[in-house]
C-alpha cells in the first residue's frame, strides 16, 4: 500500500429513497454515535465556562446559566501544577520548545534515510532498517532504562536535547518508512539523469529530492506534530523539571491538587493542551488521514 | 511495500562514503538504541540489581520473582481484559461505523470529522475528560439520578471490578474513529463492479458485506488488529491520567508496573524482567502477522 494513495471520496452505492426503514436505521445509529462522540467535548467545554458553585449542583449536561471565561484565564497563567503555579502556559512553549526541533529533525532524518534506501542500495542498510521497522513496535519500557542511563553518561539526561533526541529516534522507523515507499513510488530516471548530469548524493537530495517532497512532507509534519504534542510517557521520563511537555503539565494541576478539585479549571486545561493537535486535525483534513493511514502501514 | 528491484547505481568511492555517513545515524540508532537497549534490558533482568544495575546474575530468578507477585498478575490480567473489550469494541464500533458512513449518506464529510477527532487528542486528555465523565457524584450518574431515575448506578471508576471497562470505554472513544479510517479506505477500494453484479443477481446488501466485502477487506481488518493490540501493551497514559491505577491498585497494566518499578519503587531487575516479558508478547503478536504479510506480499507478486 502506498502512502501517498488518497482515501477516495468515490461514491456511487445504489442510491435510494429516503423514508425507508433501513434508512432512518443508518441515520438512527450514525447520530448516536456522532453524539457519543461529541458528548465529551461538550461536557469539556460546558464545564470550563461554570462557576464551581454551579459543577457542584451536579447537572453536567447543563449550559452555564452565567458564563464566565475565569476558569480559562486560571488554566492558562496560574492553576499549580506541583509546587509552581503558573499555569499550563509553561507547558505550552515546552511543548512548542521540543515540538520544533523534534519534528525537523526526525523528518530530515526520515527524509535522508528514506532517499538513501530507496536509491543508494547498500547491502548492510535493509537488515538495518528491517530491524528499526521491527524496533517501532517495542514497548517504550524496554528501553528506557538503558536510554536514560546512556544520556545521563553523555551528560544529557533531563535536558531538552535529551528529549529531542528520543522523539528523534523515535520518530526514526515510521518517518523512514513514509519517505522511503514516497521516493520509491517516484520515477527513477529522475535520479537516475541528475546522477548522468553529474549530481552527487547530497546535490541530488538536497536540490532535486527535497524540493519534490513537498507532499509528503506536509503528512509527515502532521504526524510527528501531534504525536509529539500528544506524547506523555517520553516528556515525563526525558525532558526534566525544566521542560515538562504540555500534556504531563496537565496531569500534574489534575492529579497533584490537594483541596477541592477545580473541574472548570481542569477541563480548561484540559482543551488547551488538546487545542494544537485539534487545530491541525481540522485544518489538515485528509492529510492527517493520509498521515494515519501511512502510520498504519507500517512494517 | 515491496519496490521492484533496481539496477545497482554506478559507484564512486566518494559516493560511497557520502551514503554511509547519511545513513549513519540509523546504524547508530539500531544498534544502540534499539537492539544496544534490548539486550541490556536481558542481560539487567537476569541479574539481582535493585537502585542501581548490577552484574550478580542469579539467572531467572528475577522472573520467577515476577511471576510470584500479585500485583504483576493482576496487571497481564487487566491488560487481557481491557485489550479484549478494547479491540473486539473497537473494531465493531470502527466496522459500522464505516459501512454505514459509505451508504451514501448526508454530511458525510462533517461525520467522519466527528468520528476522528478523539483520535488527534492524547490519551491523557481522553482520560482526565472521562474521568471527569464518569466522577459518580457529579458526573453521568449524578445528571441521570437528576433525571429522575434516583437508583441509577454508573460508578465503574470507582469500582474495583469495573475500572477496567471504564478506561475500555475512554479508550474505545478515543481510538474507534482510527478504525473507521482504515476500514473506509478499505471499503472505497471495493470494485463497484461487484456492488453492480450483487445488485443484478439480487443479493441483499448486507450479505454482500459477510460474503464478500468482509474478505476483501480483510487486510485492512487485520491491520486494525495489530495497531489496536498493539496499543494494548503499550496501554499507560491513560490509567495514568484517568485513574492513576487506582482504586488501590485495580487498574494496574504492565506497562504502568514497569514505570513503577524502575522509577519509583527502585527494582530495576524486577522491571527489566517485566519488560522483556512485554516484548516476547509483541514478538508473540507481531511476528504471525508479518510473515502472513510478507507471504502474501510474496504471492501477489507472482501473480503479476
Amino acid at each position: 500500500m502506498n502512502a501517498t494513495t488518497p482515501v477516495k471520496v468515490r461514491n456511487q452505492r445504489p442510491a435510494k429513497s429516503w423514508f425507508t426503514p433501513a434508512r432512518i436505521g443508518i441515520y438512527a445509529f450514525l447520530l448516536m454515535s456522532a453524539l457519543f462522540f461529541l458528548l465529551p467535548l461538550y461536557v469539556m467545554v460546558v464545564t470550563s465556562l461554570k462557576p464551581m458553585e454551579e459543577i457542584r449542583l451536579g447537572q453536567i449536561f447543563a449550559l452555564p446559566s452565567r458564563p464566565t471565561i475565569e476558569a480559562w484565564a486560571i488554566a492558562w497563567s496560574s492553576a499549580c501544577t506541583g509546587l509552581e503555579c503558573t499555569g499550563i502556559q509553561v507547558g505550552f512553549w515546552n511543548s512548542l520548545k521540543i515540538v520544533v526541533p523534534s519534528a525537523m529533525l526526525s523528518i530530515f532524518i526520515g527524509a535522508l534515510n528514506g532517499y538513501a534506501l530507496a536509491y543508494w542500495r547498500r547491502p548492510w542498510a535493509g537488515v538495518f532498517f528491517a530491524i528499526l521497522l521491527l524496533g517501532a513496535f517495542i514497548p517504550y519500557q524496554v528501553h528506557l532504562y538503558p536510554l536514560v542511563r546512556g544520556l545521563s553518561m553523555l551528560g544529557l539526561f533531563s535536558t531538552l536535547p535529551a528529549i529531542v533526541l528520543v522523539h528523534t529516534i523515535f520518530g526514526m522507523p515510521v518517518m523512514t518508512l513514509l519517505f522511503r515507499n514516497y521516493y520509491a513510488s517516484l520515477p527513477e530516471e529522475l535520479v537516475k539523469a541528475a546522477r548522468i548530469d553529474g549530481g552527487g548524493f547530497w546535490r541530488i537530495f538536497f536540490q532535486l529530492m527535497i524540493p519534490m517532497s513537498t507532499p509528503i512532507i506536509i503528512v509527515a509534519v502532521i504526524m510527528q506534530v501531534t504525536g509529539i504534542w500528544n506524547d506523555f510517557l517520553l516528556g515525563l521520563v526525558f525532558a526534566g523539571r525544566e521542560n515538562l511537555p504540555m500534556t504531563v503539565q496537565l496531569n500534574n494541576i489534575i492529579n497533584t491538587t490537594t483541596g477541592e478539585r477545580l473541574y472548570n479549571v481542569n477541563m480548561a486545561a484540559t482543551i488547551l493542551t488538546s487545542s494544537v493537535p485539534l487545530f491541525i486535525y481540522l485544518i489538515s483534513g485528509r492529510w492527517f488521514v493520509r498521515g494515519i493511514a501511512a502510520g498504519a502501514v507500517k512494517g | 511495500m515491496a519496490t521492484p528491484p533496481k539496477p545497482p547505481p554506478r559507484r564512486g568511492k566518494r559516493q560511497n562514503w557520502a551514503v554511509n555517513f547519511a545513513l549513519l545515524p540509523m546504524a547508530v540508532t539500531v544498534l544502540l538504541c534499539y537492539l544496544g537497549t534490548v539486550l541490556w534490558s536481558i542481560v539487567v533482568s537476569l541479574t539481582s540489581s535493585k537502585t542501581f544495575p548490577n552484574t550478580n546474575f542469579v539467572g531467572l530468578a528475577q522472573y520467577e520473582k515476577l511471576f510470584t507477585t500479585d500485583r504483576w498478575w493482576l496487571s497481564l490480567h487487566n491488560m487481557a481484559l481491557f485489550g479484549v473489550i478494547f479491540v473486539i469494541a473497537c473494531l465493531a464500533l470502527g466496522f459500522f461505523l464505516a459501512v454505514f458512513i459509505d451508504q451514501k449518506v448526508r454530511g458525510e464529510g462533517i461525520l467522519r470529522t466527528i468520528f476522528l477527532y478523539p483520535y488527534a487528542m492524547s490519551f491523557v486528555a481522553t482520560g482526565l475528560v472521562w474521568q471527569w465523565m464518569l466522577n459518580p457524584g457529579l458526573g453521568l450518574q449524578e445528571a441521570v439520578r437528576q433525571l429522575g431515575f434516583p437508583n441509577f448506578e454508573f460508578d465503574w471508576i470507582i469500582s474495583q471490578d469495573k475500572v477496567m471497562y471504564a478506561i475500555a470505554l475512554a479508550a474505545v472513544w478515543q481510538s474507534a474513529g482510527l478504525v473507521m479510517a482504515l476500514l473506509l479506505a478499505g471499503l472505497r477500494g471495493v470494485d463497484e463492479e461487484i456492488w453492480k453484479a450483487a445488485r443484478i443477481d439480487g443479493i441483499p446488501v448486507w450479505r454482500v458485506y459477510m460474503s464478500i466485502v468482509l474478505p476483501m477487506i480483510a487486510p485492512s481488518i487485520a491491520t486494525a488488529t495489530v495497531l489496536l493490540s498493539l496499543g494494548v501493551i503499550k496501554v499507560f497514559d491513560v490509567v495514568v491520567a484517568m485513574t492513576g491505577g487506582g482504586p488501590g491498585i485495580a487498574s494496574e497494566v504492565p506497562a504502568k508496573f514497569i514505570m513503577d518499578y524502575l522509577f519509583n519503587r527502585a527494582n530495576i531487575g524486577l522491571a527489566s524482567a517485566a519488560s522483556v516479558v512485554l516484548l516476547l508478547t509483541v514478538l508473540a503478536l507481531l511476528l504471525p502477522w508479518l510473515y502472513a504479510k510478507n507471504r502474501m506480499e510474496k504471492n501477489n507478486n507472482k501473480g503479476h
